[in-house]
């Protein structure tokens, strides 16, 4: 066991956990922020995404001890009211089928217009590749993402 | 024509009482006792007596707030259902509220999602609760003004006098409780429709983008522990010896304990219980048949030629009719077992204290579920309590108790509340699955290309009857048989989305492609030229509606513009499920050498559409899932244990692999049908059949990616 002091949404939390912990589980099972999800715990579906420092980052593969003071962003983070651009896209969308997937799928978009504000269709794609949406919800996510850009 | 509906003694509305004013109604979603005994996925839904159910509350500010009964998995029934009671109230969509009920059948009856049954479940009943609850108001409101009703009309929350005032809901709402409740209301004339048929968005929307625990895997009780369960390493495998010492002395594991074939490792977090259960030293020994896929292969060969197969249907004499055949086509199609794999695994929270027990997680049966661990733990029904969470997609997994029991189980054991969670691999590893079948066609043409005779007979493992008999073609067919046989296999089944058609429609889309080639027709024209015969001249029943078909068909195949285009191939299906009818026609492009799936048109006739954006998306996602699994999906067994343990090796769908889909509805204003399985029968044989006009390559097998015919062809990407 260990303590840490981790830069989460703006806010210093603090986490006694095992170093080897993934930080998905610390924010799910000690800080009670069950936004990000497990999909597969092995950084193939996505459903974990966070940012760290702004880049999406897959947290089922992250140990705790590497977050350092690194600023972590989660879904419940993004914005203040829900009003990110993507997640207005989503909801005016209809995205969510089971909306499981979902969170992960916005972090990764929100990173995604962060570096590159008006992808192309196929850049859209490409970095959307790695979120999986079992629902198959894909049409809609890529919809949405296109919205969001044509808005910021 | 509006309708008016009768209230008999089986199908009443109650007045509840309410603490703070305003009316509650309770109705009950029965007509008949015969209806509640339904078939669903092979899961038999038993249903006893229903007191009423489900409430619809109006407060004094004008909320109305709904409950909704069924598991919501994403099949968007918990907006689409307000939606029904709205429109017959007349509500002001802004101000409707939905709540998830828990578990209750006295109140609720077929509080379950499987089988695409809700809407045409309860469709008639929810128009009903909403008239009523309108009737009183407008009756309160009569009353208030001292007018009579039949001159005051409601529009968006309001009752309208003619003069222009005006009183909202709200103010009436606790005048209408007092209102006698109507034994006959009139329900609105389809055309007069203001909420349903238009796009609504999924109320939860926000909630799930925001990141809100909704999910079962999200619950978290103060004082709850964590568990993880180690399962038989293979299927046909039993317990033998558990060591635990190693795993008992790491961080944060509380207990070790063993039950049934179960090895559950509790401790104070995921990832503690995750890390102590891989150091659990555990011997198994065989108690059944241990196999692999290629015993499957093998007994799928021998089972074909089985003397005992159970005869599904019989009409006219196919002997003769093959004997005399001028031509006779013989395919055989096979598939792959399926994990569901449903986004969030399996998990249930279970809290047995001594005066009862209380259940909390994604379950697609609520009451099998209360009933199974009432059975299993030996107390009375009534004291289990069961909370639906939101689910993070079912398939079909969820309708199975398994996950619900074992934690239930291992918290009467440690008697604590416990959360159960399955990593990805418990869950791909542990069943159930999509049960592998395999398929025999057989088609008899006569001298001018007319299908005078057709046989086919299912193998399946663990599924009961793998044919769906009275579906198309039976009826067009003078002489036909169709038989099945079962093997029993320690792998375990179950329904996966669509169960049986998932597959079934893709070989017989597929054969019924080849046998129009041999008859020298084009494909739509030969299914409409059978539709036409069977119209005519009957053989045996028909259980599909002859002209619902003919119109998918024609609607799917004009959308498209069949047969009229020359840069892409054309692939053409339609199939009949869960109700609905569905046709779709697949485009291939070549580009390089290779084909890319570049677009799927999808005509649905689900009769009236009560949420146009949930049921495009059930279609799009329905026709998504279906190019998926057709090109992709594969469980293999290696000494009864499967291959693919998570998705580094079971493939799913992304992103740059889903082609563009198209989805049009037939507008017939018939009572509407469900919408979350029929869409996907159909995709696998559209897209075949157009792999087959770009390449001139049959595929008889799922996964298409693993075809030897598909080698060196990238199928999956668009780009
Ligand atoms: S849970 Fe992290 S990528 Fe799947
Ligand atoms: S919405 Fe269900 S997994 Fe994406």
């Amino acid at each position: 066991m260990a303590h840490y002091t981790l830069q989460i949404n703006g806010k210093s939390l603090e986490a006694d956990v095992d170093s080897d912990t993934p930080l998905l589980w610390v924010l799910r099972d000690n800080l009670g922020l069950v936004g990000t999800k497990f999909g597969c715990g092995i950084a193939q579906c996505g459903a974990c995404t966070v940012h760290v420092n702004g880049a999406a980052v897959r947290s089922c593969t992250l140990a705790v001890s590497a977050v350092g003071s690194n600023k972590i962003t989660t879904i419940e983070g993004l914005s203040a009211n829900g009003d990110h651009p993507l997640q207005k896209a989503w909801n005016e969308v209809d995205v969510a089928q089971c909306g499981y997937c979902q969170a992960g799928q916005i972090m990764n978009a929100a990173a995604l217009l962060t570096k590159n504000p008006k992808p192309s269709a196929e850049e859209i794609d490409n970095a959307m590749n790695g979120n999986i949406c079992r629902c198959g919800t894909y049409h809609r996510i890529h919809e949405a993402i296109a919205l969001a850009s044509t808005k910021k | 024509m509006s309708t008016i509906l009768k209230t008999n003694r089986r199908d009443f509305i109650k007045l509840a009482a309410t603490a703070g004013g305003g009316l509650m109604l309770g109705f009950q979603l029965t007509s008949s006792v015969a209806s509640a005994m339904e078939e669903v996925s092979d899961v038999p839904v038993v249903t006893g007596t229903i007191d009423f159910n489900n409430y619809l509350s109006i407060s004094p500010d004008g909320i109305v707030t709904l409950i909704s009964p069924n598991p919501e998995l994403g099949q968007n029934i918990k907006t689409s259902f307000p939606m029904i009671v709205a429109e017959e109230l007349d509500a002001d969509w802004s101000k409707v509220r939905v709540i998830q009920a828990f578990l209750d059948a006295k109140k609720y009856e077929r509080q379950l999602t499987g089988g695409s049954g809700a809407i045409p479940h309860s469709w008639e009943r929810l128009r009903k609760a909403g008239a009523t609850a309108r009737y009183m108001i407008v009756e309160a409101a009569a009353k208030r003004w001292g007018v009579p009703s039949s001159m005051l009309k409601t529009d968006t929350g309001m009752v309208l006098h003619p003069d222009g005032r005006k009183l909202s809901y709200g103010e009436l709402a606790t005048e209408a409780s007092s209102i006698a409740i109507p034994t006959e209301v009139k329900l609105k004339d389809k055309k007069d429709f203001k909420i349903i048929g238009t796009a609504v968005r999924n109320v939860d929307n926000m909630d799930m983008i925001t990141g809100k625990p909704l999910y079962g895997i999200d619950f978290y009780r103060e004082g709850m522990v964590f568990a993880m369960i180690q399962r038989p390493s293979a299927f046909g495998m039993k317990l033998k010896s558990v060591d635990s010492t190693a795993a008992k002395a790491m961080p944060g594991i509380i207990d070790v304990v063993t039950f049934k074939n179960n090895v559950a490792v509790v401790g104070k977090s995921t990832w503690q219980v995750s890390k102590a259960r891989k150091l659990l030293k555990i011997e198994y020994e065989a108690e059944g048949t241990i196999e692999s896929s290629t015993d499957h292969d093998r007994l799928f060969k021998e089972l074909m030629e089985s003397k005992e197969a159970v005869v599904r249907r019989k009409d006219g004499d196919v002997e003769t009719a093959f004997k005399g055949a001028a031509k006779v086509i013989t395919r055989e199609y096979q598939c792959p077992f399926l994990s569901h794999s449903p986004m969030e695994p399996m998990n249930f929270f279970a809290h047995v204290r001594t005066d009862g027990v209380e259940l909390v997680g994604p379950t697609q049966t609520p009451e099998a579920a209360r009933t199974e661990v009432a059975k299993l733990l030996g107390v009375p029904n009534d004291k289990v309590t069961v909370e639906i969470t939101r689910l993070g997609g079912g398939f079909g997994r969820r309708l199975k108790t398994d996950y619900v029991m074992e934690a239930a189980e291992l918290s009467s054991i440690i008697k604590q509340p416990v959360k159960v969670i399955w990593t990805r691999e418990d869950d791909m590893t542990g069943g159930s699955y999509r049960p592998a079948v395999r398929y025999r066609f057989e088609a008899a043409l006569d001298a001018s290309g007319n299908l005078v005779g057709y046989k086919l007979r299912g193998v399946g493992i663990n599924v009961g009857n793998s044919t769906r008999e009275d579906n198309f073609p039976s009826g067009a067919v003078d002489n036909l048989q169709i038989d099945s046989v079962e093997y029993k296999s320690p792998i375990t089944t179950g329904a996966w989305r669509a169960p049986i058609t998932n597959f079934l429609a893709f070989a017989e889309q597929a054969f019924l492609d080849e046998v129009s080639i041999a008859a020298g027709k084009d494909q739509v024209k030969f299914r409409l030229e059978l539709l036409e015969r069977a119209k005519k001249t009957p053989a045996g029943a028909i259980k599909y509606d002859i002209d619902r078909m003919k119109g998918v068909i024609e609607l799917a195949a004009n959308k498209a513009g069949w047969g009229t285009k020359k840069d892409v191939s054309q692939g053409f299906s339609v199939y009949f499920s869960h109700r609905t009818y569905v046709a779709q026609v697949a485009e291939i492009e070549m580009k390089n050498g290779r084909p890319i799936l570049k677009k799927i048109y999808a005509a649905a006739d689900c009769g009236v559409v009560v949420n146009k954006s949930g049921a495009l998306q059930q279609v799009k996602g329905g026709v998504v899932d279906g190019v998926g699994h057709a090109l992709f999906g594969n469980v293999t067994f290696k000494d009864g244990a499967a291959e693919q343990k998570n998705f580094n090796s079971y493939r799913l769908i992304r992103i740059k692999e889903v082609p563009d889909v198209e989805v049009h509805f037939v507008d017939n204003g018939i009572d509407p049908t469900g919408l979350g399985e029929p869409a996907l029968p159909p995709t696998g044989g559209a897209v075949a059949n157009a792999i087959f006009k770009a390449t001139g390559k049959r595929l008889y097998n799922q996964p298409f990616t693993k075809q030897e015919e598909m080698k060196g062809v990238n199928l999956g990407e668009r780009m």
